[in-house]
């Protein structure tokens, strides 16, 4: 399933809950980047890079399962890279039981180190959506000079998001109910099944174009003039400096680690 | 689409810095475009409109159908947002769908989201609309012309996100090209039959019920643009492809080889396929791909302007 109609934000007052959202976004961004110039095979590194993960889930109060047990989502795309170690070439390991494959060393270092790289980038986003509301997280990303009017547009979408996912829910219910089933009866064909979920998507796409002309109808009775106006403000504080500048050392520290293996 | 390691949202940790650095070069200057465009073709109705439609989008990519083997099969949409509201539009509103997904709920990276933005919006908007022009253009406008344009429209889109992520991965040494390409390719062939189906039957519903949005598209500027982009993400595609291989991307293996100390085994990995190929490290399985990729996408836009032409004749003798 796609939909995950759940909200991500969890409420809470912990020591990350109250940073600026604008350092939040700027440290998780140093962490990804400072995971993606870590170089396969810097195990040190990647262990420091865990345990600074771990401190900030276990900072915000979160618990350290939290970000852990939601880790999975990147985990399909993990198998792209799972037939390196079969196909780098370089000295092997040893062959695979079954098949004989040979596993080289060289391909299965890039394998666990691209594996363990996603798995504590996406720790780190996880964080960021757990710890932070997601129009402080926009008006975060606005003050980082992300283009106003697609800042606007992604609030508008979030507004809607949920309104949206529950008109298609109740679509698919209504589908459910009425396709009843002798047991035993051999499903449609895909086709037919394609046609009808292509028909309930071009009913809700109508009503979607309809909805945001009535949307818009509405903004301009309220006096909308193309921009948008947040009460959200936030000011950098003497603890968001030091946050910054100490998530920042620990990145390079991080990083630095992998000179020492 | 299906849970499967074809899933095109690239996560953090896959892509090589200089490779992650160059998609968002690219997505930022084929998104400004984009809202300039898409600013002009609606004015003040623009962040009402693209907010609702992304929140249909993220809607409609939860209608499922199963497909077989417990697998089941929904729309992407880049498609069929780029018939109705044309490519700059479609593009704004995938930006938007794939950002957030990436932002709230982690699917796809942070880093890698410029790649993911080139490969589900721009890619999938341009590349879509190319192929619905050009069916449209050789069929005529009709009914069944836009029909079969719309499934060609939503193939291409699907096959074009596919190939470039697999570039994109090979370039960053996080996968085999020849193992890859091939892969993605096939897989996505069919997701995009998927596609073309529900686009298609999507279609029929906006036809019928509301058929003078279909036109707006045209009166949407830059449509001489479409093609210009299209091939300038091309050309990128393939520097990204030649460069990074050549130059970033052995620089992270080398500190590899040397810590463990095989650093002739690694130059010798990475000088080998250099010197059988004209493009580094594409073999043949990977251009076999790519030809039947290309056969593939002249086969859906033939079937489709071939059907066109059958069903005009068609109408026109019996009326």
């Amino acid at each position: 399933m796609h939909l995950h109609l759940a909200d991500r934000y969890r409420v809470g007052t912990s020591p990350v809950h109250r940073l600026d959202p604008r350092v939040k976004i700027l440290l998780v961004l140093t962490y990804i980047l400072g995971l993606t110039l870590a170089a396969p095979g810097a195990w040190a590194s990647y262990a420091a890079f865990l345990a600074v993960i771990l401190t900030a889930a276990g900072l915000s109060g979160l618990g350290f399962a939290y970000a852990l047990r939601r880790s999975y989502v990147a985990v399909p795309f993990v198998l792209a890279a799972a037939a390196l170690p079969f196909t780098v070439r370089g000295p092997t390991l040893s062959a695979l039981p079954v098949l004989g494959w040979p596993v080289s060393e060289l391909g299965l270092v890039l394998f666990l180190s691209i594996g363990l790289r996603t798995w504590l980038a996406v720790q780190a986003a996880i964080l960021l959506t757990a710890t932070t509301a997601f129009p402080d997280l926009l008006w975060g990303l606005g003050a980082l000079k992300v283009p106003p009017a697609l800042v606007a547009v992604v609030g508008l979408m979030y507004r809607y998001l949920f309104l949206a996912g529950d008109e298609a829910l109740r679509m698919m219910r209504a589908r459910q109910a009425r396709a009843a089933a002798l047991p035993g009866a051999r499903p449609p064909p895909v086709v037919w099944q394609a046609r009808v979920a292509g028909r309930m998507i071009g009913s809700l796409f109508l009503r979607a174009i309809e909805r945001s002309e009535r949307v818009y109808g509405a903004m301009l009775a309220r006096g909308y003039d193309g921009r948008t106006r947040s009460l959200i403000h936030f000011q950098m504080s003497a603890r968001d400096w030091a946050a910054l500048a100490a998530g920042v050392l620990l990145a390079a520290g991080c990083l630095g680690l992998q000179g020492a293996t | 689409m299906p849970a499967s390691p074809a899933h095109l949202h690239i996560p953090d940790g896959f892509l090589s810095p200089a490779v992650a650095a160059l998609g968002w070069v690219i997505a930022t200057v084929v998104l400004a475009l984009a809202f300039r465009q898409t600013g002009r073709q609606l004015g003040d109705r623009m962040v009402p409109m693209m907010g609702v439609l992304a929140a249909f989008i993220f809607a409609a990519q939860a209608i499922n159908f199963p497909v077989a083997a417990g697998t089941s099969g929904h729309l992407i949409g880049a498609a069929l947002a780029a018939i109705v509201l044309g490519p700059w539009a479609s593009l704004v509103v995938m930006t938007v769908v794939v950002g957030t997904q990436a932002l709230l709920f982690q699917d796809g990276g942070l880093i890698a989201l410029g790649w993911n933005i080139v490969n589900m919006g721009a890619l999938a908007a341009f590349g879509g609309y190319a192929a619905h022009r050009a069916v449209i253009r050789l069929t005529g406008d009709h009914r069944p012309a836009r029909l079969g344009a719309a499934f060609a429209a939503a193939w291409v889109s699907v096959e074009a996100g596919a190939v470039a992520t697999s570039f994109e991965l090979a370039a960053s040494g996080t996968t085999d090209i020849n193992l890859a390409l091939p892969a993605m390719a096939s897989v996505h062939a069919l997701i995009g039959i998927g596609e073309g189906l529900l686009t298609l039957a999507a279609l029929t519903i906006l036809m019928a019920a509301r058929p003078e949005l279909l036109r707006q598209e045209e009166e949407a500027g830059g449509r001489g643009q479409a093609l210009f982009v299209l091939t300038a993400v091309a050309l990128t595609l393939l520097l990204a492809l030649a460069v990074p291989l050549a130059s970033s991307n052995p620089d992270g293996l080398q500190a590899v080889a040397q810590a463990q100390g095989f650093s002739d085994l690694a130059r010798a990995i990475w000088a080998g396929p250099a010197a059988n190929y004209l493009v580094p490290g594409v073999g043949d399985p990977a251009r076999a791909t790519i030809a039947a990729v290309g056969l593939g996408t002249l086969i859906v836009c033939g079937v489709a302007i071939g059907l066109g032409r059958l069903s005009r004749r068609g109408s026109r003798t019996a009326g």
